[in-house]
């Protein structure tokens, strides 16, 4: 991966976070974030609970607005814009820690809709393209159940597909393991891995420590809405250079 | 289960089971408490089960019978079937008189509509009731019910009006009986559903204006009563209306109807909105769907599903309501039925000109309810774990 990490510098920047401030009423959730993520680059974002690693990735794709600072992903700049954002979440997927997979709809009608309805591609091509990540997510022989009625693994599995199905650049992951049972969370893992394997620009919020350490080019460490730390895994785990760092790693490192 | 049970003949299936389980017999099958004990059992338990019990369940089935075999004998036994005039009812008080409903029935289904002519309104409810039936399946739910609805609706309403192909024109205020009460309930319901589903939208839209309106419409209708509504339609409306446009007076009726359906059913769609998760909202953003396909085919879809209890509830309400037309002079099937019992040679039969309406009535409102008991549970078949 280190070698991975050196060869980046000549990639072109897929999203950039120039001095990136957001305040929830009086509650400043991010303060001066600045992030760089070149193609085929996967960050690892991490941190206390509150320190808004997940609302500076939901601003990436306009889930929640920025107030200040500048936003840029694939070179479309986020503004209020409606068209804007569109093209730029027609590009960025995501994956939520609860899922948010469309229970009225069988698996294989939550993979096509967005191909359908956003990509303006044929039902049958479409259903084609969600069969192909079905399988490489290992679970074709449920396109036609309902998301109710897989396990929370599958679940997860199915969304990171639904993801994929619009052939986005980016992928944005939201706590992803969090709410699963303990032996589901490989089988999703896995599949994160495969897919960083594929050369897929990533940016993961997660308490994996053992991925980061494995996938990630990059791991930042936020606290009360700062970047406090940005370094390659061996660095970060090895020599954290701020006493905050230390104190969330052997919390979260402990047992 | 004596606590002297020793010998094994004596011993329940349950206990036997137990005892089997307990000895590590990895067959025995030990059912639920309280399981399996036939009708007899479950009379004996529950409404025998002490002498209190007994004295009330005793006490109800004596006056529960006594009331069933009057109205029975007054209902049937009794009642008189034949004749063409109120003489022999009238010299059997105590039962029926089911001969006023044969003499009456055409009157109270069709009111003042032609007597000649009433096939046609017929015909018209054979159609709706056929259309309502097919729209039921869900295959229909999509441009073929609008279809069937636009070819059946304009065919009952050459039917009804007339005026082309021979047949001879009835103007509106000849209509009456229960092809109004349909003509009203449908078509004002139908209007209102899509206007209900707009006005639950703009409420909880972001855009102040929009929301605004749509406030301050539901709250204005929803505060006057449905009455003063109707009357406002019917006497009010015309005095601003420029001299010479005459809007027809079933019609202002109709949308003073629909206007306040769609109030009462877009807080009922709310409700529905309310409680989609927020996760679903996002996740609809997160893959670029715009407003109009995440709201069509992500968020409504599930609010509705959830909603289905209360909106038959309102559907089965104004169908009902339809009924407080008779207060502008409109001459649905209750107004019918009402002027059928003020008939000087037949006084005095209201009470099974009621039980007729009542019945009438029921048929529609029980199908919408056991079709809303159906979809709900079809609905929801594929959702269950």
């Amino acid at each position: 991966m280190a070698q991975a990490a050196r060869n980046l510098d000549a990639e072109p920047v897929e999203i950039e976070l120039h001095n990136v401030n957001k305040w929830y009423g009086q509650f400043h959730v991010l303060r001066d974030v600045n992030l760089t993520v070149r193609k085929g680059e996967k960050v690892v974002v991490c941190g206390p609970s509150g320190s808004g690693k997940s609302t500076l990735i939901r601003c990436i794709n306009r889930l929640e607005e920025h107030q200040a600072g500048d936003i840029l992903v694939d070179g479309t700049l986020l503004t209020n814009d409606v068209k804007n954002i569109e093209i730029i979440r027609r590009d960025v997927g995501m994956v939520f820690q609860q899922f948010n997979l469309f229970p009225h709809l069988t698996i294989i009608d939550n993979l096509t809709l967005a191909p359908i309805w956003v990509r303006k591609m044929p039902r049958k091509d479409a259903e084609e393209l969600a069969m192909m990540y079905l399988e490489r997510v290992r679970i074709p022989e449920q396109a036609q159940k309902f998301p109710g009625q897989l396990s929370g693994g599958q679940q997860q599995r199915v969304a990171i597909a639904r993801a994929l199905c619009m052939r986005p650049k980016i992928m944005l992951f939201d706590e992803p393991t969090s709410a699963l049972d303990p032996e589901m969370v490989k089988e999703v893992l896995d599949v994160m891995v495969e897919l960083a394997n594929e050369g897929m620009t990533m940016i993961c919020v997660t308490h994996e420590m053992g991925f980061a350490r494995s996938v990630a080019d990059n791991v930042v460490f936020m606290d009360r809405g700062e970047v406090v730390e940005m370094a390659a895994p061996e660095e970060f785990f090895a020599h954290p250079k701020s006493e905050r760092t230390r104190l969330f790693l052997s919390q979260i490192l402990a047992h | 289960m004596s606590t002297t049970d020793t010998t094994i003949p004596n011993l329940t299936p349950r206990k036997k089971a137990e005892l089997l389980a307990a000895a590590g017999d990895p067959e025995a099958v030990v059912a639920p408490p309280g399981g399996g004990g036939g009708p007899v059992l479950w009379v004996r338990q529950n409404l025998f089960g002490s002498i209190r019990d007994s004295i009330i369940t005793l006490v109800l089935i004596v006056v529960l019978g006594w009331l069933g075999y009057n109205f029975l004998h007054w209902a049937l036994l009794d009642a008189t079937w034949s004749g063409t005039d109120a003489a022999a009812c009238r010299a059997n008080p105590d039962g029926a008189c089911w001969t006023f409903i044969g003499e009456k029935y055409r009157f109270i289904l069709f009111g003042t509509y032609p007597y000649g002519e009433q096939w046609r309104p017929t015909i018209m409810m054979i159609i709706t009731v056929m259309m309502l039936a097919a729209s039921c399946d869900r295959r229909m739910w999509n441009w073929r019910a609008l279809a069937m609805w636009i070819v059946g609706g304009t065919i009952c309403g050459i039917l009804l009006f007339g005026g082309v192909f021979g047949l001879s024109y009835v103007e509106t205020s000849s209509w009456g009986g229960l092809p109004v009460t349909l003509v009203l309930a449908v078509l004002a319901l139908a209007g209102a559903f899509p206007l209900a589903i707009l006005l639950a939208l703009g409420r909880r839209s972001n855009l102040p204006l929009i929301k605004a309106l749509c406030v301050g419409f539901i709250e204005l209708i929803r505060g006057v009563p449905l009455i003063s509504l109707l009357i406002m339609a019917s006497v009010m409306l015309p005095l601003f209306l420029p001299t010479g446009v005459n809007i027809d007076k079933l019609l202002r009726a109709l949308i003073g109807f629909m206007l306040f359906a769609a109030a009462y059913l877009a807080e009922v769609i709310r409700g529905g909105l309310q409680a989609i998760p927020k996760g679903q909202y996002e996740a609809a953003d997160a893959m670029g769907l715009n407003y109009f396909n995440k709201t069509r085919l992500i968020i409504l879809p599930q609010a509705l599903r959830l909603v289905i209890p209360p909106l038959v509830n309102t559907f089965i309400g104004f169908f009902k309501d339809t009924s407080l037309v008779y207060i502008i002079g409109i001459f649905d099937l209750l107004t019918a039925g009402d002027s059928a019992v003020k008939d000087p040679a037949w006084r005095g039969f209201a009470n099974e000109t009621y039980l007729f309406l009542a019945a009438t009535y029921f048929v529609f409102c029980f199908s919408m309810s056991r079709y809303s008991q159906y979809l709900e549970r079809d609905l929801n078949k594929s959702q269950r774990r």
